[in-house]
């Protein structure tokens, strides 16, 4: 076995059976499913109590059964009642609220009170006040007494959905979902941020660790600082590809588990659908689903979006700009651990490794608003932030050269930082004591082998 | 047969130069004593032998070819400031760093067993760096240098950080490494060891060597031609009688005998002075005296400091 080989197995193994990798493998993919799974979940649970309200009116009995029920809302009219009557012991008598319309309602749009002792959901006062406005503009128009006004109506209504489709420079239609892709753009271009940060810090960490325990000296007589530090490199770099697998694979069990018994069933496909295209990662051909206006369905556009999106197109470069910046920043992080003696000196030297990543992370925000700007166009091609930029630019569609030309630009700019880094780290291992400068690093730069 | 020769070698550093055309030769089979001043160049010197720097200028021959990557398989390396990772279990981490050093992962196991088993240590295996005592430690990690069985051993301040006993479990683990026809460099401030176990010495004081060779015959070069006499008689007269050739550093009394150490002037030989001493009484003993390396250190450093003033 090579000496890498053994080096990359050590750093592998060691940091894949801590206990905290174990756990962050875990708890994640459990955080990723309720952020799914939470919103569908309150949203089918929220009002399972059933909440009886009384309708009040002065003496006018203009609204008698106006507001329809609902599964959880029963609206109890009550007859010669007044508001004072019922105002203190509304909850007593098994009442949820009080609401009272004043006959003023349609003039003055204030004059409809709901009281409780809790601050009512926000589709129950939705709720009444669709139903009101409904009834007095019925009851306006038909003072106008325009015979056949109802079929009019119809006929005039109408509904309009904006539908985007883009086509491709051969012709190709996609219909796309901006909302769809930002969230996509979102989770890639944060999700590199964070991998690198995570992972870079954990290659210093591990540089400084074997500096300050001085177990470096017996191992750089065995092997080269520089096979050492890719050794490092690579180690981690698999232990987070394998954190990031697993994430996918559990977030997925977790989510099909989950709607399997918690979501009705329509949804419950869709998402399943989700998961198995992403999953598969493979391009699912575009399938032209006939819309109906008056039937539309917003899951199946969501559904039909997400056939638009380039799944394995995403996924792959997603795997090369993690691994492509975390190389290029990992080698950096290594050549800072290496010049400092302990985490606290570290400081100095970070600040030019994160402004350029918080400036990817900045640009990339910016990219969901206008995905075709400038600033976005060239910071995809700075390999200081391409992975995050580009990451982010992807899912709104990018030409195959400026993909490949970035992508090129990234991988002979790791092999430079990891040159330079390594020169830096050979010298720096075996440095004790001096606080190292810039001034110091430029001149281990220039070190002769 | 000479293992290992590094021939002018020159490592300039920023702002100094830490090595000055430095040259030894080790013979195979040999205890080798690197010796010198704290900040003197051993350090750079080893590690140049180790290969984890490279010299400017000079080249370093081993095993009668230039030194090659290969090479580290064959050499074990103790660094005075030493260390293992701390949050890795005793047994795996030995393991590394015998995999590290070439052998098979079936191999180093073996092998670490049975020197976890002649040091009684077996319990340590399973148990972490840092849960050990800094003595246990040095342990581990001595059998981490050896246990490739390399032809060159560089044991850089073997004996700091043991108690007497285990310093001594140390020593006899490396006469039997010798005679096992490893080959070992051995530097210290510990003049008492070198005496004890080297057979041949460089002194490097400030970048440059100052003395290299067999022990012995530099000991004898440092010799002021000075014996110690005892004798039975007169002090007096034998002061009255040791005049223009002899010098008398000092003399004692010891259980009524008198034991007198003299400096021989004038290139005059031992066997005049014993001549002038027969007729002052008895004489029991008559010994030369060599100076211990410590004065030669001391000598030879001081020295050469006053040269550069």
């Amino acid at each position: 076995m090579s000496k890498i080989s053994i080096i990359i197995q050590r750093e592998y193994l060691t940091r894949v059976k801590k206990k905290s990798f174990i756990i962050m493998t875990l708890l994640a993919p459990l955080f990723m499913a309720a952020m799914f799974i939470v919103p569908v979940w309150i949203m089918t649970r929220d009002d399972a109590e059933e909440k009886v309200i009384a309708v009040v009116e002065d003496e006018t009995n203009l609204f008698k059964d106006v507001i329809p029920n609902s599964k959880y809302l029963k609206f109890e009219y009550l007859v010669d009642v007044t508001l004072d009557d019922l105002k203190t012991n509304f909850s007593d008598k098994g009442y949820y609220a009080v609401l009272h319309i004043s006959p003023k309602v349609a003039y003055i749009p204030n004059a409809v009170q709901l009281i409780s002792h809790k601050q009512p959901p926000l589709d129950l006062t939705i709720h009444i006040a669709n139903a009101l406005e409904k009834e007095i503009e019925q009851k306006k128009l038909e003072a106008y007494d325009i015979k056949d006004l109802d079929k009019i109506l119809k006929a005039v209504s109408t509904n309009i959905n904006v539908q985007t489709i883009k086509i491709s420079d051969d012709g190709i239609e996609k219909e796309t979902s901006t909302g769809l892709a930002m969230g996509i753009a979102y989770i890639g271009g944060l999700l590199i941020y964070i991998l690198t940060f995570i992972f870079g810090a954990q290659v210093m960490r591990g540089v400084i660790e074997e500096k300050t325990s001085r177990v470096v000296e017996v191992i750089i007589s065995s092997v080269r600082p520089f096979q050492l530090m890719m050794g490092k490199i690579l180690g981690i770099g698999l232990v987070g590809l394998t954190q990031f697998v697993l994430w996918i694979i559990i977030t997925a069990i977790i989510i099909t588990a989950a709607q399997s018994f918690l979501l009705p069933d329509d949804i419950g496909q869709t998402t399943q659908a989700i998961t198995e295209n992403i999953m598969s990662s493979t391009p699912v051909e575009q399938t032209q689903v006939p819309i109906q206006t008056q039937e539309f369905n917003e899951i199946q556009q969501v559904f039909n979006s997400l056939h638009s999106i380039n799944w394995g197109l995403i996924l792959s470069s997603f795997l090369f700009y993690f691994l492509g910046g975390y190389f290029l920043y990992a080698s950096l992080f290594a050549a800072v651990g290496s010049a400092v003696d302990n985490e606290t000196d570290t400081q100095q030297f970070m600040m030019p490794i994160t402004i350029p990543l918080i400036l990817g992370l900045f640009v990339a925000m910016g990219t969901f608003q206008n995905p075709e700007s400038s600033v976005a166009f060239w910071f995809s091609f700075i390999p200081l932030t391409s992975p995050i930029v580009m990451m982010a630019r992807l899912p709104f569609g990018v030409p195959y050269w400026e993909l490949i030309l970035s992508m090129i630009i990234l991988i002979l700019t790791f092999l430079g930082t990891t040159w330079l880094a390594a020169k830096i780290y050979r010298t720096g291992i075996l440095m004790y004591g001096k606080k190292t400068t810039y001034k110091e690093l430029w001149k281990w730069l220039r070190y002769k082998n | 047969m000479k293992l290992l020769e590094a021939r002018d070698i020159v490592k300039q550093f920023s702002n100094h130069l830490a090595l000055n055309k430095v040259s030894l030769a080790v013979n195979e089979g040999s205890i080798y004593g690197l010796l010198g001043p704290n900040g003197a160049g051993k350090t750079t010197l080893i590690r140049i032998i180790n290969q984890i720097t490279a010299p400017d200028n000079g080249e370093i021959f081993f095993n009668n070819h230039k030194l090659e990557a290969n090479d580290v398989f064959e050499i074990g390396y103790l660094p005075e400031e030493r260390g293992l990772y701390r949050k890795m279990k005793v047994g795996e981490q030995a393991i590394y760093l015998a995999q590290l050093k070439g052998l098979s992962r079936s191999d180093a196991i073996s092998r670490l067993k049975n020197w976890f088993e002649k040091f009684e240590i077996q319990a340590w295996w399973d148990k972490k760096v840092e849960e050990l005592s800094k003595g246990m430690q040095q342990k581990i990690q001595f059998i981490t240098t050896v246990i490739h069985e390399p032809k060159l051993l560089i044991f850089d301040e073997p004996f700091s950080g043991f108690d007497p006993i285990n310093a001594n479990i140390i020593k006899q683990e490396i006469l039997e490494l010798k005679k096992k026809g490893a080959t070992i460099i051995f530097s210290t401030h510990n003049m008492e060891s070198v005496e004890e176990l080297c057979t041949h010495i460089t002194l490097i004081n400030e970048s440059v060597s100052l003395l290299e060779g067999p022990m012995d015959t530099i000991r004898r070069n440092y010799s002021l031609d000075e014996y110690e006499i005892g004798f039975r008689g007169d002090i007096n007269l034998l002061k009255a009688t040791l005049t223009t050739q002899y010098k008398i550093i000092e003399n004692k009394q010891k259980n009524g005998d008198n034991f007198v150490r003299v400096r021989l002037l004038n290139d005059i030989s031992t066997n005049n002075l014993l001549n002038a001493m027969l007729s002052s009484g008895n004489i029991i003993s008559f010994n030369e005296i060599i100076p211990s390396m410590n004065d030669v250190f001391i000598k030879v450093v001081e020295d050469a400091s006053k040269k550069n003033k």
